[in-house]
């Protein structure tokens, strides 16, 4: 308790850093990674072929080298200046939305091809189709995979402490310095995450239920 | 190759002797063929050594080796040679001159990279024997370890662009972008008196990611103790500069095992001789000292 106690300068403002990441790049992965998954299933070939080509891309290149490379190769650029937090929400963004992309798609692709058909032959476009009917159907069939993508996003946050992002990741090096038991400081590191999680859980729990007899 | 070894060794132990070490050195290395392991001192390996009540020098004395922590990416200090594998730097010659005296030859040493945040638990596990990385005695990490020494006195200091004549001191940080290593004690240091302001601290894995930084101008200065700094100053010394103006005491202690205050005494008593035979000055010259700055030895605190 001392561990905790002691060091609540660190727990408190590092904990609300974790939460604003994950927040801010968890909301822009699912409208990136949903975009992502109507490039992937629209009827144009090119737009098929750069989802797909980003998915393959992203999704096999480990995080920790998209921050290094959004931190320490992007800025020799000379394009537009990130601050760290911009960049750790860059990367977090990039690398979760290829995954949220693949489970839109497998959302979509529980939708019967009917449905598309029906509207179609009622003369809706591509986006209205795709907005107005299939995903409203895909994602409410794929709520426990994309809390589970989420879940994995918040751990994620935890590599920005190395790209000078002060979140819940860094209070093991500051233990460290201070002196304190890194052991017990971990666990309280640990338990704070449980109780996000749980929270995110019980968002899960309640989206299923609500939505459960939507079909 | 050792008959060169050895003669080189003694021509800079001559020079230093002669008080003209520091003008003769890097001309003396240049002329071992640029071998910067021929200007360094030899260690006289111990004989027939006990230390009476130290679990740890009866497990080493057990397995017939020794595993030393130490840093790798910390030029004068503790740098794993990339053409060669092996460590240099002072803390690893220092390390080496423990070991002789403990009665083990290089031959018989391990060295194990480990990184700061995890040196209390490399200790206390016993994953290794000792450490020599910068290590920084406190009263608080005395709780979780114990501490031979110091071998070295470092103090906080600032790396700076060799061109650069805004940073002057710890009290002209305001407003520039200051980078040090994740939660290190120097950069808690300047959070916690405000030396600039929040969004201005820049924290990385490692201390070349900050020098990195500094030569693309994305920060203005890198802070630790000078000693990291003056390897960093002495790979680059056209472009980095020390700004040469301590602001903390830093004394380096060779972390041990919590209880094994036989072992400490044995290790202050090393370290004590070294200092007064001047193998502590030769390694110094050998190392840290081609920065071109100097040092004194500390004073060992016996506790």
């Amino acid at each position: 308790m001392d561990v905790l106690l002691d060091n609540l300068d660190l727990y408190g403002p590092f904990f609300w850093t974790t939460i604003k990441l994950f927040l801010i790049s968890g909301v822009a992965s699912l409208i990136f990674g949903t975009f992502l998954a109507g490039l992937r299933v629209s009827p144009v070939p090119v737009f098929r072929a750069v989802g797909a080509t980003y998915v393959t891309l992203l999704r096999n290149t480990p995080l920790t080298l998209i921050f290094v490379f959004l931190v320490f190769a992007y800025p020799l650029l000379d394009i537009l200046e990130l601050s760290y937090f911009t960049a750790a929400v860059v990367s977090l963004t990039l690398y979760t939305s290829a995954f949220i992309c693949e489970v839109v798609r497998s959302g979509i692709n529980t939708v019967p091809v009917g449905q598309a058909e029906a509207a179609r032959a009622l003369g809706l476009t591509f986006t209205q189709i795709l907005g107005q009917i299939v995903l409203p159907q895909a994602i409410r069939s794929v709520v426990p995979p994309l809390m589970s993508m989420l879940i994995a996003l918040l751990k994620n946050t935890t590599i920005a402490a190395g790209f000078s992002v002060a979140e819940a990741g860094a209070i093991r090096q500051y233990l460290s310095e201070r002196g304190d038991n890194q052991l017990i400081g971990l666990l309280w590191v640990a338990l704070g995450f449980i109780i996000l999680v749980a929270v995110l859980s019980l968002i899960q729990r309640a989206l299923e239920k609500r939505w459960s007899v939507a079909r | 190759m050792k008959i060169r070894t050895l003669a080189a060794g003694l021509l800079v132990g001559a020079l230093t002797l002669t008080a003209c070490g520091k003008e003769g050195s890097p001309t003396d290395t240049g002329g071992a063929g640029g071998n910067n392991a021929a200007a360094l001192p030899t260690y006289t390996v111990a004989q027939n050594v006990t230390v009476a009540g130290s679990p740890t020098f009866d497990r080493i004395k057990a397995a017939g080796k020794l595993t030393i922590g130490v840093k790798d990416d910390q030029p004068g200090l503790g740098l794993k040679n990339p053409t060669t594998g092996k460590f240099e730097g002072f803390d690893v010659e220092i390390a080496k001159m423990v070991a002789a005296g403990l009665g083990f030859d290089e031959s018989k040493i391990t060295f194990t990279t480990v990184d700061s945040a995890a040196r209390e638990a490399a200790i206390t596990n016993g994953n290794v024997d000792y450490y020599v990385g910068t290590y920084t005695i406190t009263d608080k990490r005395k709780t979780q370890v114990s501490f031979a020494g110091p071998y070295f006195m470092a103090g906080q200091d600032l790396l700076v662009r060799a061109d650069d004549k805004s940073i002057t001191g710890p009290e002209t940080l305001k407003g520039k972008k200051v980078c040090s290593v994740t939660g290190s004690t120097p950069i808690q240091r300047v959070r916690d008196q405000q030396l600039t302001e929040p969004q201005n601290i820049v924290e990385f894995q490692k201390y070349s990611q900050c020098v990195e930084k500094l030569g693309t101008k994305e920060v203005d200065a890198v802070t630790t103790d000078d000693a990291i700094l003056k390897g960093f100053a002495a790979q680059e010394p056209d472009t980095l500069k020390v700004v040469g103006k301590t602001f903390s005491q830093e004394p380096y202690g060779i972390g041990l095992n919590h209880d094994d205050a036989a072992l400490r005494a044995k290790i202050d008593d090393l370290l004590q001789a070294a200092i007064d035979n001047g193998t502590w000055q030769k390694i110094y010259d050998a190392t840290l000292g081609k920065s071109g700055s100097s040092a004194q030895p500390p004073t060992i605190q016996r506790y």
